[in-house]
């Protein structure tokens, strides 16, 4: 072998197991993150912690209790304000919509997904902080729904296009009308996929901190109704961590946790609903 | 037009009442309706687009009146006397985003690499997903992660590291407290990397296979062939995932906000403390005393919403270009 065919075949070995190297770091960084997570926030995780609400500072023990329902109440809102908005516009993409039209959605919602969640914040800062003078469960929750509508608009619109030709053209052949077809046929079709894409969306904004900053604002207390300001966990983990307690850096361990496990449940939980099905749309 | 066929004549001008007559039936079937309905939801999302220009515009106009576009190279922050420039926090902003990408590029592309070309289907599918996971773990549980065991090891062990062995760089001198520009460049790299190796993979999986064969047919080795061949042809697609995962780095909030130090200085070296402009609104924004100062917040939201808009405007173009290329010559 010439010297320079040993160079290439050196070069070729050594760079591929370099790639090999990129991917084993950025994996492991996921690993030691679960694994840190589940050593620290496992231990303080307990009953308590799930049912009780904040202690005072410098008092032992105590919970989220108020985070969690607040997590749920604003993720509500969210749902109740952006999926319908999202499924429909979906629906008119996949199904009704022209060329230009539909492009211009397309490519507004996408540059709407990209908008940095902070500025959804100040979004529903103005609209609504501003008008009614106090922080409320509603800001933070249409904060969380605008940014479910572009992810879920999308997804719909992906899984509706999935759904065989063949489905669609039976319908309209058994003589249904347009939206018949759609509402009776094509949409059940693609329910499966539809609903996952909207558990995952639901899954990304729940852990999103940065729009409830100045939106649900935070709560020691129990909130009642969506017009006070609420507690949430993301925002609990962030006051929490940056907290010069130590009893306090521990319950944002285990809110981390908590938080983390719902995410990761929602994410590998879609992924097991649809790897069931045998075209998974990418 | 005389020479066109009579059908194609009457298709595009229809009698305006059989028009009419076809839209009623429409509405009678309920078609019309479920698609002007659906429309209208489509619709709703310029509306929401163009309502969040508009506040952003109208609710930050008293700094525009009063700084101008000196507001954007003002190097003072001070709420006290009310003077307010943004120029800090969009060197803070800048510069932990383009470390983040300078490491997180080699890092995601390698992998990338891997995965597309290197691992098997099935495993590369398993690991791609484990990847997407770690794109799904919410920032703040990286920001936690970043304070207590980010922080205190970039200032024992990387801190002293770089200072010794590139500490004749401006960027790596002075002292060294952990929490700064290089641990928010950190976390970020941490942040944007999943970005990278999903859609760099996706894009690279889509080369032809004959690319490769010819390239391996030539003599080429397989690192050659990925390359000098399947890497080039999947260039612009590379690159729009760069873009990608920058429009997000220089959004990321929450992480980056609890590791950043939060002091509005310009500082050359990387170990200082720094402020991104996301960082300071989620700051400081509670505490805006004045319409002045809070308004001057917004017109930094403003700023970010404008850069990000275009980053990932172009980003979004250069892919919808190449998969038109890619279904147009396949």
């Amino acid at each position: 072998m010439s010297y320079r065919l040993v160079w290439r075949k050196a070069v070729n070995v050594v760079m591929l197991s370099l790639t090999g190297l990129c991917a084993l770091t950025s994996l492991s960084v996921l690993f030691f993150i679960l694994g840190y997570l589940i050593w620290k926030g496992g231990s303080h995780l307990s009953w308590s912690f799930l049912t009780h609400l904040p202690a005072p500072v410098g008092e032992e023990g105590g919970g989220m209790a108020n985070a969690i329902v607040g997590s749920g109440k604003l993720l509500l809102i969210a749902a109740l304000t952006g999926i319908p908005v999202g499924f429909l516009g979906g629906v008119y993409l996949a199904e009704f919509g022209g060329k230009t039209f539909s492009f211009l959605v397309r490519y507004t919602a996408d540059l709407l997904n990209g908008v940095p969640s902070i500025v959804m914040g100040i979004f529903a800062y103005t609209i609504v902080v501003m008008p009614m003078g106090h922080f409320s469960a509603l800001a933070g929750g249409l904060a969380l729904g605008v940014m479910l509508i572009p992810i879920v608009v999308r997804s719909t619109e992906e899984f509706l296009r999935a759904v065989p030709i063949t489905l669609r053209e039976g319908a309209l052949a058994l003589g249904a009308t347009k939206w018949r077809a759609v509402a009776t046929v094509i949409v059940p079709a693609a329910f499966q996929g539809i609903a996952t894409g909207m558990l995952l969306s639901l899954a990304r904004v729940a852990g999103e901190t940065a729009p409830l900053l100045f939106t649900s604002f935070s709560n020691q207390f129990w909130s009642s109704g969506f017009n006070q300001p609420t507690a949430s966990l993301p925002v609990m983990i962030y006051t929490y961590a940056i907290s010069p307690y130590d009893d306090w850096h521990r319950q944002a361990w285990a809110a981390g946790l908590l938080l983390l496990a719902l995410v990761l449940m929602a994410n590998v939980g879609a992924r097991l609903l649809l790897s069931r099905r045998v075209a998974t749309p990418r | 037009m005389a020479s066109l066929p009579i059908a194609v004549e009457r298709r595009s001008r229809p009698p305006s009442r059989g028009r009419v007559r076809a839209f009623v039936a429409g509405l009678r079937s309920g078609d019309e309706i479920a698609h002007l309905i659906t429309l209208m939801f489509a619709a709703s999302i310029f509306l929401i687009t163009a309502l969040l220009v508009f506040e952003l515009w109208r609710n930050s106009a008293l700094p525009r009146e009063h700084f101008g576009w000196r507001f954007l190279w003002t190097r003072v922050w001070d709420p006290v006397f009310e003077n307010f420039g943004a120029l800090p926090f969009i060197y803070g902003t800048v510069v932990t985003s383009s470390v983040a990408l300078l490491l997180a590029v080699p890092l995601g592309v390698g992998a990338a690499i891997f995965l597309a070309e290197l691992a098997p289907r099935r495993i590369s599918n398993g690991l791609t997903f484990l990847i997407e996971l770690l794109a799904a773990i919410p920032s703040v549980i990286i920001g936690v992660l970043g304070i207590f065991i980010l922080v205190p090891v970039v200032r024992t062990t990387v801190e002293p590291f770089l200072k010794k062995t590139l500490g004749f760089l401006p960027l790596f001198q002075g002292p060294m407290f952990g929490i700064g520009l290089l641990a928010a460049s950190l976390v970020l790299t941490i942040m944007v990397v999943p970005f990278i190796i999903s859609i760099s993979r996706e894009v690279l999986l889509a080369v032809p296979v004959e690319q490769r064969e010819a390239a391996l047919a030539l003599g080429a080795t397989k690192w050659e062939t990925t390359w000098k061949v399947v890497v080039p042809y999947a260039r612009t697609g590379i690159f729009s995932s760069v873009f990608l995962a920058l429009a997000r780095a220089l959004g990321e909030t929450m992480a980056v906000t609890m590791v950043i130090g939060n002091d509005p200085k310009i500082n050359a070296s990387l170990f200082a403390p720094g402020y991104s402009i996301a960082a300071v609104i989620a700051n400081e924004f509670t505490e805006a005393t004045g319409r002045l100062y809070l308004q001057s917040l917004i017109e930094l939201g403003l700023v970010l919403f404008v850069v990000t808009i275009i980053i990932n405007g172009l980003a979004r173009l250069l892919i919808l270009t190449t998969t038109r290329r890619a279904t147009a010559h396949p």
